[in-house]
């Protein structure tokens, strides 16, 4: 554990270098480091410096127009929240058991969301990384430097995620912020034309998913001591699992696994996630912490996300993805499946999975129903929690008789990953920025750890590409010492 | 022999106690509008049908056709007024069209599309407007009210219950309903009413359908708001005079 870097004890005689923004990622954060006169380093925090106010500004609305609302939050997965709303909605109007057809029409429009964010994040935002080398010439490292030296890889990135969004535009409607879902089921169909189009596509999706886990694997046994130990720390982890286990990332229990291996919880309702989950606020950040209650906020932080996923459960229930969760977790003796960087191997092995989740469901004339809605009775909560691409995802709301939402928890995958990134980065400057003269390369390391999480900093914005790295040096006394600033990748 | 009046130096029959809207209508021009109704007594207080009429600005709802009149409708002198118009509409409440389920059914977002406009033209107020969901089927946001009235003529007119009314004046002019608690649940409303069917924005919501039908398969997601006003515009039967 690396909690030490969180507070230096005597801030006001340190340096202060600031990654601001941080890069390539969903969203707005920052880095700041404390250092002493030999750069070492005394304190490490990634700040998230958004306020976006959902919760409050969802009170007193309609409980239907909840789910296209709250997809505002974000541009890279808003099917994630659509979809974690329509399924607290539906305990609202007591939906408990929707028809076939509309859970796997939610299904589909839910994998094919996993798929293109998890495309365009290796492919877009970490590849130009794993690819050309952690501190190698900014200039080329980013999309089309990767389309320039690998343009089969960059082809086959942009074209997984379009075949990801084309799914979501003929479940949900639209590209981006559709609205298919609605309490108790959803209003769309899919035509024999649009599956048949996407039917088409999908055994090449899953041939480049299968190259996309080759891909990942083959940098880990070029790079075994670097990718092994960058970033890496034990966490606890937390995950929807099927009732037999498996991986199911629309609907399941909760499972948590203590670092030491052993469970914490497992097939917990998730109706009960308040049971097992608290929040804690720190004045720094505007994310807050959630943390296992059993365990209290210093040591009850945990991970989510496609490496806890990965590693906790105890099958996925797609052939090809199976076979390479088993050799994950095989490889060096469970070495990959222990690091951080490990976590873009999973997401691959995800990716892989939601293209052979979708072909099934392509396959099930169900798609092709009108019978598209079911409602019970009426109840004032709904709790409704998916795996987003990025983890576990929970949607709570209260809806008084009037039919208005009173209380609305959210709390975002990012969120449960807010202590498991702060330790990820200060692990990073342990290794590789103690007592260093800081370079660019060098605080794109943190960047890189920060990466692995594919974290959504505000969950909203739509950000990526070229942004400004802005890094100061900060005297003492508070001084700018001096300014850099560098074209974003 | 036909009455006629010029609009846009085009000849526009009218039959005596057509306004200039409706005969503008019947004769395929369209006047932009959101308080006219072909079904109400014109109000005239949106004031995006105002035309030139020999050279003065007036309400096309309201005016009389008379012949020997020269109308001046599709003018960019008036569409950059009406573009004005429906900017301050959007400024004065809450239009957030990427989450109202009447997104695609809005005759305001309609004309906004048909008229162009293209940015906000004005700092929205934000003004804090808490909903009545009070009513079993009926919710009203008046974040949206844009004091079109036509709930008001339809209660009192058709359904015989003034249910709303208005309250205040100038810019704190809002939509009230007629019950001592303010709660709409404590009136005469039903679903059923006129007055819960003509609300051109999303300010009058029937409960719970509100994103039954699809994004892409609403009213003007299809036909602009223009071309259907020219389609269902009253028109005069055949041989027929008087009123349409």
């Amino acid at each position: 554990m690396t909690r030490s870097l969180e507070s230096a004890c005597h801030p006001e005689t340190l340096r202060r270098v600031a990654i601001d923004p941080v890069t390539r990622v969903e969203g707005h954060g920052k880095v700041t480091l404390l250092l002493d006169d030999d750069n070492q380093v005394h304190q490490a925090r990634l700040h998230i410096v958004e306020f976006r106010g959902f919760e409050k500004f969802i009170q007193g609305r309609p409980y239907w127009e909840v789910p296209v609302m709250v997809q505002r939050l974000c541009g890279i997965c808003p099917v994630s929240h659509h979809l974690a709303a329509a399924k607290a909605m539906d305990q609202v109007v007591g939906a408990h058991r929707l028809t076939p057809a509309a859970e796997k029409l939610r299904r589909l429009m839910h994998y094919g969301q996993i798929l293109q964010s998890h495309a365009l994040h290796f492919f877009h935002l970490s590849s130009p990384d794993l690819l050309f080398g952690f501190d190698s010439d900014v200039a080329r490292r980013n999309i089309v430097g990767v389309a320039a030296a690998h343009p089969e890889v960059a082809r086959q990135g942009v074209l997984l995620r379009k075949f990801g969004q084309e799914v979501i535009r003929v479940t949900a409607g639209k590209r981006v912020h559709g609205t298919s879902a609605v309490p108790g089921g959803v209003h769309k169909n899919l035509s024999l034309a649009e599956r048949d189009g996407l039917l088409r596509d999908v055994y090449q999706m899953i041939a480049w998913g299968r190259e996309a886990v080759a891909l990942v694997r083959s940098l880990f046994e070029q790079n075994l001591p670097l990718y092994e130990d960058f970033g890496s720390f034990a966490a606890h982890g937390m995950g929807l699992v099927r009732a037999d286990g498996a991986l199911d990332l629309y609907h399941g229990g909760l499972r948590a696994r203590h670092l030491d291996g052993s469970t914490l919880f497992d097939h917990l309702d998730t109706d009960r996630y308040r049971e097992v989950i608290q929040e804690e606020v720190k004045s720094w950040s505007y994310m807050k912490f959630p943390f296992f209650r059993e365990l209290g906020p210093e040591g009850g932080w945990y991970r989510v996300g496609p490496l806890a996923r990965v590693t906790q459960c105890d099958s996925i229930p797609t052939p090809f993805a199976e076979r390479e969760r088993r050799d994950f977790l095989a490889f060096e003796g469970g070495a990959a499946a222990r690091s951080t960087l490990g976590t873009h191997w999973a997401r691959m092995i995800e990716l892989l999975h939601a293209a052979e989740v979708i072909k099934a469901l392509l396959q099930d004339d169900d798609l092709l129903s009108t019978d598209l809605l079911v409602q019970g009775a009426r109840q004032r909560t709904g709790i409704g929690i998916i795996e987003a691409p990025r983890g576990t995802l929970i949607h709570h709301y209260e809806v008084n008789e009037d039919d208005v939402v009173e209380f609305c928890n959210l709390i975002v995958s990012t969120t449960h990953n807010n202590q498991a990134m702060n330790e990820s980065i200060r692990v990073v400057a342990r290794q590789h920025l103690d007592g260093r003269e800081i370079t660019e390369g060098l605080l794109n390391h943190i960047e890189v750890a920060i990466r692995a999480f594919d974290p959504c900093l505000s969950c909203a914005t739509h950000a990526l590409g070229r942004m400004p790295l802005v890094l100061e040096l900060v005297d003492g006394s508070g001084g700018i010492l001096d300014t850099r600033m560098t074209p974003g990748s | 022999m036909t009455d006629t009046f010029l609009l846009d130096d085009q000849t526009v029959p009218f039959t005596p106690g057509q306004t200039v809207m409706q005969a503008a209508l019947a004769a395929g021009h369209h006047i932009p509008h959101l308080c006219y109704h072909p079904e109400f007594h014109p109000h005239g207080s949106c004031k995006l049908c105002t035309v030139k009429v020999n050279g003065r600005n007036a309400t096309g709802c309201t005016v009389p056709a008379q012949t020997g009149l020269k109308v001046e409708n599709d003018i960019e002198e008036l569409r950059t007024l009406r573009q004005a118009l429906v900017q301050m509409l959007f400024a004065e409440g809450n239009h957030f069209c990427p989450s109202c389920e009447i997104s695609g059914n809005c005759q305001l977002q309609a004309l906004g599309y048909d008229l162009g406009v293209m940015s906000a033209g004005f700092r929205h107020f934000f003004p804090r407007r808490p909903v009545d969901a009070s009513h079993p089927d009926i919710l009203l946001d008046f974040n949206r009210c844009i004091l079109c009235e036509l709930c008001v003529r339809a209660s009192r007119e058709v359904d015989g219950k003034d249910v709303f009314a208005f309250s205040g004046r100038g810019i704190h002019k809002h939509l009230i309903v007629n019950a001592a608690t303010g709660r709409l649940a404590d009136t005469q409303a039903t679903a059923g009413d006129k007055a819960m069917h003509v609300c051109p924005v999303g300010a009058i919501l029937h409960k719970r359908v509100g994103f039954a039908v699809p994004i892409g398969e609403r009213r003007y997601d299809k036909t602009p708001i223009s071309a259907q006003a020219l389609a269902f515009a009253p028109r005069p039967a055949v041989g027929e005079g008087g009123e349409a």
